[in-house]
């Protein structure tokens, strides 16, 4: 079941998606989210489908990950879409059944939220997929720098998240033999009510977040013994830089954002 | 005698609990520790070995006494970043000393913190990977290598920092025979090959034997201090205080106590066969 949790992995690889700058990447998928939002008709998501698709296919990421990361997700989705379904009352009325009723509108409403969700993780996922969480916190802080002006603790920020990010594999592994070391003692996680599963849970978070206030622990006294003193002074193995796919890719997305608010507003279909 | 890399001077150390102060964990420890020497500190849990490892880069610092890293005093708090960066530092568990999500980021991260330029960095990454072996692995995510994969990266994480010594708190202690292996091999070949001063804290006999100086502590104070074969000689002396001697040593030392004329000081199997041929020998002789 853990083993579904993808979020925040690094599939390292060398397409031009992998090479794009991160501050490329985290502005592309701000950009892909406004577009998603602003989105309206099968023509305007079809465009911005196509791009993600294009992404996907130049990535090599391979949909079958992105779609895997989709799991965790599923009940929001299906919630997602039943809530519209059954909610939107605009358009003709297809079925009937006392006091739901299932209308053009409901369905076209449901299917859009559902895919606008999809989408929505699988760029986002996309980006987290192509991009080492370092270079992504690099780029995230570069581009929060002006902040640092403001009294932001923007590399403070940028590190924890990179740190939390590191961890999520480590700390799933040992989800994963606490539970076993748990079952094996006789401890139940399937079966019971709602509360029951709660509260077998409470054998499974003491040593977790026991052992993981162990490990920030360590790994603070590491990261001294490694010299680090916070942001100031900092160099960087991987210098950041602009290329010329940056800047385009960065256009095209601007054109989806423009497209999308054009879309919206001339076209009906 | 060469130069010391660390000196210690009578430092005390307890660690204070809730309840007061606990049990004085370093009892008066004077210890030096010389450039380019290859030094294991051997004891079993609780004999203050770990304690006495964070003191020599300033991690903990001692109650009473002095502890001078190149002749800097570790109280000096200005200093502390210098005396981090000559005297590195290698834990148990690697799984809580690497920082980044790529070999090569966790390597380049203790030169960045020094604010090296980055053709530089690039430059020691890639030596500290070649170092330690780990070269075809500069593209990878750590936690999918092994034990002794991860730990082979936190050490070059700290070679990366060109530091003069390095000292490793029980390395091999989560490993398995082969991860064990593997970083035994790295560490002695980063002292004859690179000649980085090596203190090697731990409990297993065979890695201590390996080291030029062994320095055997008990309750918080040195009860032994000389090369493998002279510590290893005290077999009664070890056992007191609960240490196993390695097999070699054991089985000659039985033989000894059997009453038969072996010395007690071979370390490796092939001395040790040696003189059990040797014994043999000189029985058919008679």
């Amino acid at each position: 079941m853990l083993k579904d949790i993808t979020l925040g992995q690094y599939f390292p690889g060398d397409s031009l998606v992998h090479r794009l700058d991160p501050r490329t990447k985290l502005i592309c998928v701000v950009l892909y989210i406004v577009a998603l939002f602003t989105a309206k008709g099968f023509l305007a998501y079809g465009l911005v489908f196509l791009l993600l698709a294009t992404a996907v296919k130049v990535s090599g990421v391979g949909a079958k990950a992105l779609l895997r990361g989709m799991r965790p997700v599923l009940f929001i989705l299906i919630f997602t879409g039943i809530l519209n379904l059954f909610y939107t009352t605009t358009g003709t009325v297809l079925v009937k059944v006392g006091f739901l009723q299932i209308t053009t509108g409901g369905l076209a409403n449901a299917f859009f939220m559902v895919v606008r969700i999809m989408m929505l993780i699988s760029g986002t996922f996309l980006m987290t997929y192509t991009t080492s969480p370092i270079s992504l916190t690099d780029g995230l802080e570069m581009l929060l720098n002006p902040l640092k002006k403001l009294k932001v603790p923007v590399h403070d920020l940028a590190m924890m998240m990179s740190i939390a990010l590191r961890f999520i594999p480590t700390l799933i592994e040992e989800t994963d033999k606490i539970m076993s070391a748990q079952k094996a003692r006789g401890a139940d996680f399937e079966s019971g009510s709602v509360i029951d599963k709660a509260k077998a849970m409470v054998p499974l978070m003491v040593p977790l977040f026991v052992s993981a206030f162990r490990r920030a622990d360590e790994l603070a006294t590491a990261m001294e013994c490694r010299c680090y003193h916070g942001g100031e002074g900092r160099t960087r193995l991987h210098q950041l830089h602009y290329t010329r796919n940056d800047w385009l890719v960065m256009g095209l997305f601007g054109v989806l954002v423009a497209a999308m608010f054009v879309l919206r507003r001339f076209s009906s279909f | 005698m060469a130069e010391p890399i660390i000196q210690m001077e009578h430092i005390t150390f307890s660690y204070t609990t809730e309840e007061g102060v606990a049990p004085v964990v370093l009892d008066d420890v004077s210890l030096d520790i010389e450039k380019g020497s290859f030094v294991a500190v051997l004891g079993h849990n609780g004999s203050g070995k770990s304690t006495l490892a964070k003191h020599m880069n300033a991690i903990l610092l001692p109650a009473g006494g002095k502890v001078y890293v190149s002749g800097v005093d570790t109280a000096d708090e200005e200093r502390w970043m210098d005396i981090h960066r000559m005297v590195g530092m290698v834990f148990q568990n690697p799984d809580n000393q690497i920082v980044a999500n790529v070999v090569e980021e966790d390597i380049a991260f203790a030169p960045e913190n020094l604010g090296i330029p980055p053709e530089e960095i690039r430059r020691r990454v890639d030596d500290a990977l070649a170092i330690v072996g780990m070269s075809d692995y500069a593209r990878h995510a750590p936690h999918l290598l092994s034990g002794g994969q991860k730990q082979r990266v936190a050490i070059a994480g700290v070679i990366a920092m060109q530091p003069e010594c390095i000292v490793l708190d029980e390395p091999t202690a989560m490993l398995d025979p082969i991860g064990r292996e593997e970083v035994m091999e790295t560490i002695l070949r980063l002292n004859r090959e690179q000649h980085t001063t090596v203190v090697l804290i731990t409990h297993h006999m065979d890695e201590a034997s390996q080291a030029q100086r062994l320095v055997v502590m008990d309750h918080g104070k040195i009860v032994a201090d000389g090369t493998p074969r002279q510590v290893f000689r005290h077999v009664d002396k070890l056992k007191a205080i609960g240490l196993t001697v390695p097999d070699t040593v054991g089985l000659l030392y039985e033989l000894n106590q059997a009453g038969l004329d072996v010395p007690v000081d071979a370390l490796s199997v092939e001395e040790c066969a040696e003189e059990i041929y040797r014994l043999l020998n000189e029985r058919d002789k008679e």
